[in-house]
């Protein structure tokens, strides 16, 4: 493939929102209340939106005949490549809200560097996703707030989910050698550089939510180069069930 | 009140349903008016709740990025109806919560047709042709029925249904003329939706308890047999058209009355269904409650936490 | 805190494009004002149907009775006088 980065910095970013379109969309019909529901769905809905986009780009890359769906389903589990972060389950509310929170500060910070990236693709699929992340975030913050500063259970249960989540944080700011070339290109964008504004912003909502920054600083990492937790094995069982089964068909 | 000013304002108040008047919460109604309409209501709110179980089971399964998008859409969108539906009963004066309970234990009845397991992806395509299909032609008269906040719901939840019918009919085509294995995914599909479909229009004319007085209130506007004689005769050509077989060897046109005859109904097992023995009843009911139950810490959270929200803001006015 | 409370009923009014006035979509559920905007903009505008929403708690709408219909609203019935219609002008005044 001539453009083998280009294509691999294309999932490092697409990646990150299929699996966590899919988290979500495990949870329509199973909502706290209606109305979250169908917000929660809203969001997948945002998520799996973008990734057509980027997938779309990078069949059109990868030169060949793949589509989009092939690239979304037929890889193996080694050659996905989301932070390990968006890969973890809906243990309860808190967690599906933590770790949307988590994710969306990030998401948010990087979609407005890739706004100004030299591809023009990627900047309007940024230039895009970034109203819908801009939502995400206002919708994930608010639920922080209810979730910490509500009963007491509910700020137990927070802090406990954000205590399990913290040690996923750190893998958003790793570099990839495919990161690094398009950087070097004009094409992509240092996430090393948004680690403060991160930390930053994460703080202030959790101090505002009455929960605590943990402090931990041992992380976890490995997502980005397809070393993942085990949960994602049986997410991608259910995502290529039906291309796994049927090969060669078309839907 | 004196029995006689009751009848009078009875008599009236037929008298504005026959005209085509709308009855607002605050008008006047007789007690049976409300409570009928809080039965149909919450029933047919009940049946978007719980319908979206069914085609839930496929989201994460869905065979591509694009059938994804509208599933997950479509079950949204039962959501948002079924929200709508909940609302139009609280102007009745009934809670969400008090309906919910109905539902959890039992007492409320929902659609039948989701006790059924959705166990291929064909089942996507059927229910969305069959299920909704049916749906569709119960749905569309109740946009001018005579009660205003349950013909508003009506009418935006047939704008937005609009789309489903067509998803489950796509699905099919795609099915029908891809590979034999595909194929025959959608006619056992088929062959297992067709009757439930026909049963959810309704029991026969002969058995139905509530039709007089539903349809002088146009709660119905044809009777089951007539809808569900317009549900078959639209819906054989559209499985012609695919190749697909009916499954019933004593369907038939008749020349004569325009219309297909069709083969006997298994009612026996429509009551077990509605009686709780369907093979998916429990399932159901425990996904809702429990999605309910555990809910429930979070809802209480935000509660406390808009009353936190509200003193603080009393506070500083001060 | 206080005994268990559920979610309180909003009523919703979408301006469904620039220049029109807000109207009347229908209500829901949420626990605090910027919930009931959250909520709201998730249900009611889905297929672009608003371009700015109001909510309002529904127990703080003051509603008329209608059993009152007649001494509100029919004494407005008879003063024609108050519509174009009832003054009449020569032929030859088409625009007035």
């Amino acid at each position: 493939m001539k453009n083998e980065n280009l294509y691999k910095y294309i999932l490092g970013i697409a990646d990150n929102s299929l699996i966590l379109g899919q988290r979500l969309g495990e949870l329509t019909g199973h909502g706290p209340s209606l109305e979250t529901d169908i917000a929660c769905t809203n969001m997948s809905l945002d998520l799996f939106g973008q990734v057509r986009s980027y997938y779309q780009y990078a069949a059109k890359i990868a030169g060949d005949n793949r589509t989009e769906d092939d690239i979304a389903m037929l890889r193996k589990e080694r050659e996905y490549v989301n932070v390990l972060l968006v890969e973890q389950p809906n243990t309860n509310f808190a967690y599906t809200m933590a770790r949307q929170f988590l994710f969306d500060v990030y998401h948010l910070l990087f979609l407005q560097e890739l706004q100004k990236s030299k591809d023009l693709t990627l900047s309007a699929i940024a230039n895009k996703s970034i109203k819908e992340v801009s939502y995400h975030l206002r919708f994930s913050s608010d639920w922080i707030k209810r979730l910490g500063d509500g009963t007491e259970v509910s700020h137990q249960k927070m802090q406990d989910a954000i205590d399990g989540l913290w040690t996923y944080t750190d893998e958003l700011f790793h570099q990839t050698e495919a990161d690094i070339a398009m950087v070097s290109d004009g094409i992509g964008v240092d996430v090393t550089k948004l680690k403060d504004a991160y930390y930053n912003k994460v703080k202030a909502i959790l101090d505002e939510s009455t929960l605590q920054t943990p402090e931990s600083k041992w992380f976890q990492k490995g997502g980005k180069k397809g070393i993942h937790t085990e949960h994602l094995g049986y997410l991608l069982a259910e995502l290529q069930y039906m291309q796994r089964a049927y090969p060669n068909m078309e839907w | 009140m004196s029995e006689e000013q009751i009848k009078n304002l009875e008599t009236q108040f037929e008298a504005r349903i026959a005209r085509d008047e709308k009855i607002e919460p605050k008008d006047w109604m007789p007690e049976k008016y409300r409570k009928t309409h809080i039965r149909q209501m919450s029933q047919h709110a009940h049946s978007e709740i719980v319908g979206m179980l069914p085609e839930g089971n496929w989201i994460t399964r869905a065979p591509s990025l694009r059938r994804k998008v509208a599933l997950l859409a479509k079950v949204q969108d039962e959501a948002g109806h079924g929200l709508y539906l909940y609302s139009a009963c609280e102007t009745l004066g009934v809670s969400r919560e008090e309906l919910y309970e109905q539902l959890h234990s039992g007492k409320a009845k929902y659609s039948s047709i989701f006790n059924y397991p959705t166990v291929t992806w064909a089942d996507m395509g059927a229910v969305g042709w069959l299920v909704d299909g049916a749906a569709i032609i119960n749905q569309v008269p109740l946009c001018n029925t005579s009660y205003g906040p349950y013909a508003r719901a009506m009418v935006r939840v047939c704008k937005e249904e609009s789309f489903h019918q067509r998803q489950g009919y796509e699905i099919m085509i795609k099915l029908a003329n891809g590979t034999p294995e595909q194929k025959e995914l959608a006619q056992d599909a088929l062959n297992r939706w067709w009757w439930p479909s026909l049963m959810m229009l309704g029991p026969t004319d002969a058995e139905s308890i509530h039709t007089e007085q539903s349809m002088k209130w146009k709660l119905k506007r044809k009777s089951n047999d007539d809808l569900r004689q317009q549900f078959i005769d639209q819906t054989v050509p559209q499985a012609e058209l695919i190749g697909l077989t009916i499954p019933d060897s004593d369907l038939k046109w008749n020349e004569e009355r325009q219309s297909y005859d069709f083969g006997e109904i298994n009612w026996d097992e429509f009551w077990q269904v509605v009686k709780g023995h369907g093979p998916m009843n429990k399932q159901r009911m425990k996904a809702r409650v429990g999605a309910w139950e555990e809910g429930e810490w979070v809802r209480d959270a935000a509660m406390a936490y808009a009353e936190k929200k509200q003193e603080r803001k009393q506070k500083q006015a001060i | 805190m206080s005994d268990k409370k559920n979610w309180p009923l909003w009523e919703v009014f979408v301006r469904s494009k620039n220049g029109l006035e807000h109207r009347h979509c229908g209500s829901l559920h949420a626990a605090d004002e910027d919930m009931a905007l959250e909520n709201a903009r998730d249900v009611y505008t889905r297929r672009s149907e608003g371009v700015s929403i109001w909510v309002v708690e529904s127990k703080n709408i003051t509603a008329s009775n209608p059993e009152n219909n007649g001494e509100m609203f029919e004494p407005a019935h008879d003063k024609v006088y108050r519509h174009p219609t009832f003054y009449d002008l020569p032929d030859e005044v088409k625009h007035m």
